[in-house]
């Protein structure tokens, strides 16, 4: 599967599920690159159709709307959506 | 995603704007934000051949997007209730930026219950003399034998109406 990996300074495991026309999904991926923290991304509408059903589980494990942006904080928190203040502050109290 | 020149983008979110204000929508007045969803839905209609709302994975069957297809169904609840439709691109006229910089919960059914739903609009018993069909973009209702090809008042296209008696 297709995902990429931007380094950074550890704030815990981060995965982003988003989709790739979609701007909320690109001003999160933008916050994470400005908070500077290593996570990695998928935008899932670029997945080949074989891994779809694959990714759908994935996603649906997190959040059954299956929206984007999905992020999801060493699997175990998830912030649906750009909630820019939440993401601030859950990473902020994260390991440096 | 393709590159689509700033001239067409510009172009169709002049035409966007002009259909919305004529039906009393609003697009969002954070032009950037705008701008990259007419791109965006410019670049679904060239890899989908429709244009998909933005902020939604689309399947690339049409007959299994048509509801989110932009306008999308569910903006006109959205807009009633949040003040801006799922992926902001329409807002309403009173919303205020707190509306526009939180994100809103996703109003599309799941795959399984959109099934249940199409399953559930076969059987239409009626006494009418002709079938209402109804655009399920704006609401708009029709007494014909077919809906129109296109929406009267928010042109969208035929597949997007239901029987509604």
């Amino acid at each position: 599967m297709d995902i990429k990996h931007v380094e950074g300074r550890n704030a815990g495991k981060l995965m982003l599920y988003a989709i790739s026309t979609c701007p909320w999904c690109r001003k999160t991926k933008a916050l994470l690159n400005e908070l500077g923290v290593e996570y990695s991304y998928i935008d899932v509408d670029l997945v080949p159709e074989e891994e779809e059903d694959k990714i759908t589980r994935e996603v649906e494990r997190w959040n059954d709307r299956l929206s984007f942006p999905t992020l999801v904080i060493d699997d175990e928190e998830v912030i649906i959506g750009f909630q820019e203040e939440r993401i601030r502050q859950v990473l902020k109290g994260k390991k440096q | 995603m393709t590159e689509i020149s700033r001239e067409k983008i510009q172009e169709y979110y002049h035409k966007l704007l002009t259909e919305a204000e004529k039906a009393g929508y609003h697009l969002n007045p954070d032009l950037d934000l705008t701008l990259e969803l007419v791109k965006s839905l410019l670049a679904n209609e060239e890899r989908y051949g429709y244009q998909s709302c933005p902020c939604r994975w689309a399947s690339g069957l049409r007959e299994e997007d048509l509801d989110i297809i932009c306008p999308c169904d569910y903006r006109d609840a959205d807009l009633a209730e949040y003040g801006r439709c799922y992926c902001a691109l329409y807002v309403s006229a009173n919303a205020t930026k707190e509306n526009l910089s939180r994100p809103i919960p996703e109003r599309r059914p799941s795959k399984e219950e959109r099934k249940k739903k199409t399953e559930k609009e076969i059987s239409h018993p009626s006494s009418l003399s002709l079938p209402v069909w109804r655009c399920q973009v704006c609401g708009y209702l029709c007494a014909r034998k077919e809906p129109p090809d296109v929406c009267p008042i928010c042109k969208a296209s035929k597949d997007r109406f239901e029987r509604f008696f």
